[in-house]
């Protein structure tokens, strides 16, 4: 039986309501316990004891990630590090190799990611490389947003055999849930083109707003730990935020199925601008925010902005087509037959730059203007906006004005006039920031009742502990301590002592198991036959993710809802 | 007599998985439909490396796997620059192993890559690669464009399958709704079939690509009438072909990666593409040649950040082709010692490489002798994969699918013999035999 007693740490575990309170933390075959006999003990000493984070959408595991570490070896170069005892070569910055990506994930007390796009046809992919991320937990989400069958069912309207078909979707990749990105605009990327929430996919004969609608309800036919997680339409256009609400809009009237949002949209920071052009380009954070403020069924991520290079990616084809057309720099690109695509272009992040300035104020704006900290996760849609190795840059920048103050200066003058930033005196406390890198993340996603983000009993042992008091408010140690952990322990063990890594456990992948009845499923599944017989170039017998890709599952059973 | 079905063929980047065969007292003895002759020619099984053995006095002397593991790791484990190369035609799950055995030894992992999509790959490092999946080919493509490859022959279900001759939803009509173009130096039982065959004088591609890139653009004036053996009227055809698509897929093979500018076609034959977008939809695809080359390359990079040419002496990795592919090292004289795995470099590279990789000890691990075997030291039989063992393979389209394991074999798989290897090096380490 092996046991951890975590000594005169200052707890923050919001899911229990400890805020900042000393207390013991004791562990037992790698579970909170209320008490333990003979343990090996770890003095805290008065630091900062949190729930192993929780990252709700990060790109780190498949096609495009893989993809772009493939066409960008000058990133790889940036963070090559030998190999160590413990730890396997590392290299990469905005897109670490497999073992970099789990390491510096446990040196900030993250314990668990979610992958956040996963192609259905390439889950194969998707799980070989989480296989290969040590020491985090993972979950992935298949891409559900242009499936051919998926928008027949939404224009007939046969809403259960729609729940039956993610059913088996979500079952067939080893999924955790619904993801949405750019419904229909990757559909018409086929032929070069992109829609808008309400325009019509070329020959469905479906808006995106019905996908979104449709896809929403059927989730909600079953006990799904976690909502339709949407990337909505028009990504970084101008003048999107219009949009981004009429999206939020579209699923007020739908009930979950449980105590969670309806819907959670991603990198909100992408999807929060006014302006008619680049030129006028200005933040609609406060419309975004306001929006979240007046109403309980939509959640956020942030996608805050990291200044330097990085490599974005993304299943938004046309997305990123537009922003090389941008950059002239090189592009990747890979639809994907009958259900999605993606593209890859490299990106630099100027504070020199009005437009990537303000993108820089939204990200943190939309943090600090949501007022309930339950409705917004800290992100950086790694790689997108920035390497999830900056966290600890906008965790200090949340916790201090000043630092947000002396930052302001260095970046474009178009921040006092176009972004709210300057004028928000809010600063985050540690509770809080508990909230938006763990507690919240592992609610919005169901993962609370089994055992992560929380530190009560019967969760599970994974406790990032920092190197700071809890009274801390230098800015530059607020994000020293936050990048490199004290202590991390995972499952009871500890994986990151003062900064480094100690031992790789193999993570848990979680997937979800939505139970559809038979009948549905077999009618449902004639019509996917034919779709395999006809148009995919693989056959339905070789599709489905083999148990081999998950070689530490933990199910998660989603009934149907009577 | 079992009939099995979905079986997936190992043999090329097509990864066939449709196949039907008939297995009865632990053989494949019928293939019924889906394999093309050499797919079908491997499913069925041919002569195999019988036993393990290691060279004794310049003669293969047969031994047990125990005493070839322990030879082998002896070689690796004494090694000052061990090369570690092939991985393309076994599963992802032996290549991890591979990772694994070059991190321990501090070794250079190369793939063929290297002397295949190499230049490929380094264009695609320049300009990236606006591509797709096979079936998005099959389902939208109505101009098909195979540049310096022969698919007839070399990936011979490649046009039924993925893209000319096969139906898919916007391409109910098969080919007769669709355009053929093909490039390449001479005729072949592709070009053949092609509505336009452009025959340019050899190494001429890049001017070829330029050509076609000013026409799309809108400045056919500065063509001149003919371009590397290629009429400006059939150049215009073509471009007007591209230009008129709806949806246009160019696929290129070694015809163009290993001929005059190299990699540098590579580059301009997606900047054509590019050129293409200004018009209508465009996809590039390079048709990879083992059936699991395109695996390597993405277990390699996952593992390492990089595909190819990897360098992991100093304990991390580095990458620079050109100076880290096998091909190089090998000309420089500066490995001495080397694992060959499921590939066959006595046959493909250049006699200078071969001749220095003749005078080192040589491991190899494979199901089949081939010329690699005359000079090698220490020869593992292994499983073939896809036909005896199981495993997961990435298609020339990244799309990864899983061989199916058909019958029993008597030999070990490539994982199996890797880890092995690496224990024993691991072992011989630990006691200071480094």
């Amino acid at each position: 039986m092996a046991e951890v007693l975590i000594k005169n740490g200052v707890v923050y575990d919001p899911l229990n309501g400890v805020k900042g309170e000393k207390k013991d933390i004791c562990i037992r075959d790698g579970k909170v316990v209320e008490s333990v006999k003979n343990p090996k003990v770890i003095d805290a000493e008065g630091r900062v004891v949190m729930p192993g984070g929780v990252d709700i959408h990060s790109h780190i595991a498949g096609g495009k990630v893989n993809s772009g570490r493939l066409f960008r070896p000058e990133d790889g170069r940036k963070g090559v590090e030998a190999k160590t005892k413990v730890c396997r070569p590392q290299s990469g910055y905005s897109i670490p190799n497999t073992f970099a990506t789990g390491y510096r994930y446990a040196r900030m007390g993250y314990t668990f990611v979610m992958e956040a796009a996963m192609p259905p046809l390439a889950a194969r992919h998707t799980h070989e490389e989480l296989v290969d991320i040590p020491i985090l937990d993972n979950a992935a989400l298949p891409l559900l947003d242009n499936n051919w069958m998926k928008m027949e069912y939404v224009k007939s309207g046969d809403m259960d055999l729609l729940a039956a078909y993610i059913a088996w979707m979500i079952k067939a990749t080893k999924g955790f849930g619904v993801k949405i990105v750019n419904p229909g605009g990757t559909e018409a990327w086929g032929w070069g083109k992109n829609c808008s929430l309400n325009d019509t996919v070329p020959t469905f004969d479906v808006t995106p707003a019905e996908i979104i609608k449709g896809l929403a309800e059927a989730n909600e036919k079953f006990d799904m730990p976690h909502s339709i997680h949407v990337h909505t339409n028009m990504l970084g256009h101008p003048g999107n935020f219009e949009i981004t609400k009429e999206t939020y809009d579209l699923v007020k009237d739908i009930k979950p199925a449980k105590d969670r949002q309806v819907m959670h949209t991603t990198h909100t920071q992408f999807h929060s601008y006014g302006g008619t052009n680049w030129g006028d380009f200005e933040s609609k954070a406060d419309a975004i925010s306001d929006y979240i403020n007046q109403n309980d069924h939509a959640t956020i991520d942030l996608g805050s902005i990291i200044l330097g290079d990085t490599t974005t990616m993304t299943a938004d084809g046309p997305m990123e087509y537009s922003l090389y057309q941008i950059t002239g720099r090189k592009w990747t690109n890979h639809d994907v037959e009958l259900e999605t695509g993606s593209g890859i272009t490299p990106f630099l992040y100027s504070g020199k730059s009005p437009v990537n300035t303000i993108q820089w104020a939204i990200g943190q704006e939309l943090a600090l203007l949501v007022k309930d900290p339950w409705k917004v996760a800290l992100t950086t849609d790694h790689p997108n906006a920035g390497p999830f190795i900056g966290y600890p840059i906008i965790i200090s920048m949340l916790m201090s004005k000043k630092r947000r103050d002396e930052s302001a200066e260095d970046m474009h003058k178009v921040i006092y006039d176009r972004a709210i930033y300057p004028s928000i005196d809010r600063e985050y406390s540690l509770y809080e920031i508990a909230i938006i890198t763990r507690a919240m993340a592992a609610k919005a996603l169901g993962l609370h009742e089994h055992g992560k983000g929380h530190l009560g009993v019967g969760a599970d042992g994974d406790v990032a502990i920092y190197d700071m008091s809890p009274e801390e408010t230098d800015a530059g140690k607020i994000q020293k301590a936050f990048l490199n952990t004290k202590y991390t322990i995972k499952g009871g063990e500890v994986v990151v002592k003062d900064g480094e890594v100690v031992a790789t456990p193999a993570g848990k992948t979680y997937f979800v198991t939505p139970e559809c009845d038979d009948k549905l499923t077999d009618e449902m599944v004639v019509k996917l036959k034919d779709k395999f017989d006809r148009y995919y170039s693989v056959t339905y017998n070789n599709y489905a993710v083999q148990d081999a890709y998950v070689p530490n599952p933990y199910e998660i059973k989603a009934p149907w809802r009577s | 007599m079992v009939e099995v079905t979905d079986v997936v063929c190992s043999l090329c980047g097509c990864v066939c998985d449709d196949i039907v065969v008939e297995v009865e007292d632990n053989k494949v003895t019928k293939v019924k439909r889906g394999a093309c002759s050499v797919g079908k020619s491997k499913l069925m099984g041919h002569n195999r490396i019988k036993s393990p053995a290691i060279r004794v006095n310049g003669e293969l002397k047969d031994c047990s796997y125990d005493e070839a593991i322990k030879k082998a790791a002896e070689i690796l484990a004494a090694s000052r620059r061990p090369l570690l190369y092939g991985w393309s035609s076994t599963v992802c799950e032996a290549d991890k192993v591979g990772v694994e055995l070059a991190e321990e030894l501090g070794a250079v992992m190369d793939n063929t890559a290297s002397v295949c999509h190499g230049p490929s790959v380094l264009a695609i490092q320049d300009v990236g690669l606006p591509s797709c999946t096979l079936g998005e080919v099959k389902n939208r493509a109505d101009v098909i464009i195979y540049w310096g490859a022969n698919p007839a022959e070399a990936h011979a279900n490649h046009m039924k399958r993925y893209s000319y001759v096969s139906k898919g939803f916007w391409t109910e009509e098969g080919k007769k709704a669709k355009k053929l173009v093909v490039v390449d130096v001479r005729a072949t039982k592709t070009s053949k079939m092609a509505d336009v065959f452009l025959q340019l004088d050899q190494g001429k591609d890049y001017l070829i690509f330029s050509a076609l890139r000013a026409i799309l653009y809108g400045h056919e004036d500065v063509v001149p009438d003919e371009v590397g053996g290629v009429s400006k009227k059939d150049l215009l055809e073509t471009a007007e072909m591209m230009k008129g698509a709806k949806f246009g897929a160019t696929f290129f093979g070694m015809g163009v990666t290993h001929t005059g500018a190299r990699h540098n076609n590579i580059v301009n034959a997606i900047q054509l593409t590019r050129a293409a977008h200004t018009h209508t939809k465009f996809t590039i695809t390079p048709m990879r040649g083992h059936y699991n080359v395109a695996g390597i390359n993405q277990v390699c990079t996952w593992e390492t950040g990089f595909p190819f040419a990897v360098d992991l002496t100093r304990g991390y990795a580095w990458y620079n082709p050109g100076e880290l592919s096998a091909t190089d090292l090998l000309i420089r004289q500066e490995c001495d010692a080397a694992l060959i795995i499921a590939s066959d470099p006595g046959a493909h590279f250049p006699g200078e490489s071969i001749k220095h990789l003749a005078k080192i000890p040589v491991i190899q691990i494979d199901p089949f002798p081939n010329p690699t075997t005359e000079f090698a030291d220490v020869v593992f039989p292994a499983a073939v994969s896809g036909v005896e063992a199981e495993g997961n393979v990435y298609r020339m389209d990244n799309i990864p699918i899983r061989l199916r394991k058909l019958i029993d074999s008597e030999y070990p798989e490539d994982e199996e013999i890797l880890k092995r290897i690496l224990d024993e090096v691991r072992a011989i380490k630990e006691k200071g035999g480094k």
